[in-house]
């Protein structure tokens, strides 16, 4: 079974499309998996689980989008981009399949 | 608290990323002022940024300004510092001014809550609308324009069909 997590920051909307995205691509693919929902509060915590915004969702530790995964750890909305370039609040379906392959 | 419908516009003096300073009655020849609470680092903001641009440019023979504001607090958000402004009211050609409202004033007068949240004043700087831009951060999948709306019915001397949305985006990040 897949170990997925998904951090997020209560302070930005995003997580719950994030989390109805992932468990719609996890369906569709038959993929079992344990996705564990871990709610950062405060910096330290940021900085200690290397939080680079909500939402970041890891695939047995690896970041869906590794090119962000590097950003320094804070409590803010993360910036991801579409395949058309087109800038979201989460990560695309491409990226969440590409992770889980 | 945010401000309610029919309440006057806050007074307002704040530094442009024109290099200029703005206030509320500089505005005061435009027959509509639209205040979007606003920022660089967030991704909504970002999402809409585009369609504010447009909003702008279109309306603006029908005499409505649009202003940005950035309120965010630059010590813990860098990008949402002036410079930083500047930065992307450059590259990104915005057709609104966009100004810097450092001490936090007019977003605690506006009773700002996220970025982008919009205010909608009329002719008498009363508010006629206030909320989302849209009802979609994807463009291809608006389906009501309310700031557009509300635009439309305000210069006609209407009430906006909608008056008040849920503003959708990242919060102000206070001091």
């Amino acid at each position: 079974m897949a170990k997925i997590e998904l951090l997020f920051w209560s302070g930005c909307p995003s997580h719950p499309e994030a989390l109805e995205l992932l468990r719609r691509v996890l369906r569709e693919r038959g993929i079992a998996a344990e996705v564990d929902l871990r709610e950062v509060r405060t910096d330290e915590e940021a900085a200690e689980l290397r939080f680079p915004g909500s939402p970041t969702i890891r695939v047995e530790g690896r970041d869906v989008d590794p090119d962000g995964a590097g950003a320094p750890a804070r409590l803010a909305c993360r910036i991801y981009r579409l395949p058309d370039g087109r800038v979201s609040p989460v990560p695309s379906r491409e990226q969440l399949e590409e992770a889980l392959r | 608290m945010s401000l309610t419908l029919a309440d006057p516009a806050p007074s307002f003096t704040l530094p442009g990323t024109d290099g200029t300073e703005h206030s509320l009655e500089d505005y005061a020849p435009s027959d509509v002022l639209v205040l979007v609470q606003s920022c660089n680092h967030c991704p909504y903001v970002l999402a809409w940024e585009a369609r504010m641009n447009a909003i702008q440019r279109d309306y603006a023979d029908h005499g409505v300004r649009l202003v940005a504001v950035s309120s965010n607090d630059a010590s813990r958000y860098p990008e949402d510092s002036f410079e930083r402004m500047k930065e992307r009211a450059r590259d990104e050609g915005f057709a609104f001014d966009y100004l810097y409202d450092e001490e936090q004033t007019l977003a605690r007068a506006l009773g700002s809550e996220r970025t982008p949240e919009v205010f909608v004043f009329d002719r008498d700087r009363r508010l006629r609308y206030h909320g989302a831009i849209d009802d979609n951060r994807d463009e291809t999948a608006v389906t009501r324009h309310y700031l557009r709306e509300a635009l439309d019915a305000v210069l006609e001397g209407l009430d906006p069909p909608v008056a008040e949305t849920p503003p959708v985006g990242c919060t102000v990040k206070w001091r």
